[in-house]
């Protein structure tokens, strides 16, 4: 089977890991306008070629970010979020819109 | 027929039957380009040159005709979607496979054999009540059928696969499947025919487009000037919407099939099940292919993995204990241009004069004919697109109307 490095915990079989998409910067969604957030939402990159994504270590819920190509399946590198996280994303709670009626 | 079987009997020359013209250059412009040489781009030539006065186009396919997804998929008509939608499209879609051999003088196989798919949960039933209703609304043959209905349907099938007791089916009368290649060739002998010229190992490069407009392709042959262009390429859409500068919703994924050594009929519907990740059905060779759910990651790849292979057999086998030790005879992969609803796009793009038929995903062969017509009548009216294809517009990814068919279609051919 297909192994992937898991910076938490190793190499691991490729079915211990969930696929969780592209990695892609979040427009603000109190700010974005619907198509841009629907462009977010919705639009894939779909590289061929090297790619930036998301990965789960499933039985550890342990989330980092892999290196792929999409030619070959060559999984070039794994690494932790704080590699591009450095500091903390604050989500801010929206105002309640009043529903027109 | 005696006469010319005298007559060619004691001549040196024999009329050979040529279903498609030797290859010629290109030339320097066409009416209609069509980029992709599988089953879609292959049936909009035709209706557009048989229905559309439409003769001068020009079919480009980077490899040998109708190799892509055409000769990958698993060959499943049927019609038993969820929405009203996607249900009006693909039961116009098998009307048109019934007399598809006749339309082409040609044999495409088809066999009206009966689509039967398993709930193996509640959730599940109550889905299928929702589909077996939709159907019966807009004209198809669809119904709830019970366990007692499915033994004598399907003798060998195992009742209780494991974990998974089956509760009922969907039994769709209307499905079928035929010679997916035929499906093809039908349509390219009878496209050349009327002038359509096909170009093989012709791969599109570039796109030219002016002012939003779409001029001219670049090939590896040399460049081709063009009125307009139809997108018909199967895996590789998002990379050609890409070359036109589109964005698109689409992820591409591998599917996985394989098909084992011929065996004595046993098995006359095609059989699914979408817990289970497995579709099964003999063809009429005797073979029995099986098929699954696409790959649990994007790739660009035809590759087959042992633990994806392994997994679908593992579930084909709880349906069917008695072919644990049947050979496989060959496995394969198709590279599936996924949409996030399930849905096909097919339409207008942002280019002006360059039409969309994309994002086909696992449901690409089912609606090969009235993809076709629909298109052709598309490009023939010069961009007024036909109520039935309006729903699968790409503008809907960013207006919120999607038409999800997810229920529908994964893992459940």
């Amino acid at each position: 089977m297909k192994v992937m490095i898991c910076p938490l915990n190793g190499p691991r079989n490729i079915s211990e890991f969930t696929y969780g998409g592209e990695f892609k910067p979040m427009p603000n969604p109190d700010t974005c306008s619907d198509s841009e957030w629907a462009a977010y939402v919705f639009n894939s990159e779909d590289t061929l070629g090297v790619v930036r994504e998301w990965w789960m270590h499933t039985p550890s819920s342990y989330w980092f970010l892999a290196e792929r190509h999409t030619v070959t399946d060559d999984i070039i590198r794994t690494f932790d979020p704080r590699e591009l996280f450095s500091t903390r994303v604050e989500f801010t709670a929206a105002q309640p819109q009043e529903i027109a009626g | 027929m005696p006469f010319n079987l005298l007559k060619y009997g004691l001549s040196s020359e024999y009329p050979v039957d040529v279903d498609l013209p030797a290859p010629k250059e290109l030339k320097p412009a066409y009416d209609v380009v069509i980029i992709g040489g599988g089953g879609h781009g292959l049936a909009t030539a035709y209706y557009l040159s048989r229905y559309h006065g439409i003769n001068n186009i020009a079919v480009l396919e980077k490899s040998y005709l109708g190799g892509g997804n055409t000769a990958r998929n698993t060959a499943v008509i049927r019609s038993n979607y969820l929405t009203s939608e996607g249900v009006k499209f693909y039961a116009e879609s098998v009307k048109m496979f019934q007399g598809l051999s006749n339309e082409f003088d040609f044999n495409i196989m088809y066999s009206e054999r009966g689509q039967l798919t398993l709930a193996h949960t509640d959730a599940t039933v109550r889905a299928f009540r929702q589909r077996a209703e939709v159907n019966k609304h807009f004209g198809g043959r669809t119904e709830m059928i019970d366990r007692q209905q499915i033994r004598e349907l399907v003798p060998t099938l195992n009742l209780d696969p494991g974990h998974l007791p089956v509760l009922a089916g969907l039994w769709h009368l209307d499905g079928a499947t035929a010679r997916h290649d035929a499906v093809a060739w039908g349509y390219a002998k009878q496209a050349a025919k009327r002038g359509v010229e096909i170009h093989q190992l012709t791969e599109v490069q570039e796109l030219v487009i002016e002012n939003g407009t779409i001029s001219a392709v670049k090939t590896n042959r040399g460049t081709v000037r063009c009125g307009c262009v139809v997108q018909a390429v199967a895996g590789m859409s998002s990379q050609m919407m890409k070359k036109a500068g589109i964005r698109s919703p689409i992820q591409t994924f591998p599917l996985q099939a394989m098909v084992t050594q011929p065996f004595k009929p046993f098995l006359d519907p095609l059989v699914s099940s979408s817990a289970l990740h497995c579709y099964v059905q003999q063809t009429g060779r005797g073979e029995v292919v099986f098929g699954g759910g696409s790959d649990p990651y994007p790739l660009f790849n035809t590759r087959s993995t042992l633990d994806l292979k392994e997994s679908l057999l593992a579930h084909a086998i709880e349906m069917f204990p008695f072919l644990a030790n049947a050979k496989l005879m060959r496995q394969w992969a198709g590279i599936t241009d996924m949409t996030p609803d399930y849905s096909p796009i097919m339409g207008l793009s942002p280019v002006k004069n360059y039409y969309l038929d994309a994002g086909w995903g696992t449901w690409g062969f089912k609606s090969t004919p009235i993809c076709g017509k629909t298109m052709a009548e598309l490009v023939a009216s010069g961009g007024k697109v036909p109520d039935l294809i309006k729903p699968f517009g790409l503008e809907r990814f960013s207006t919120f109307a999607q038409v999800n068919e997810m229920g529908a279609t994964a893992a459940s051919h």
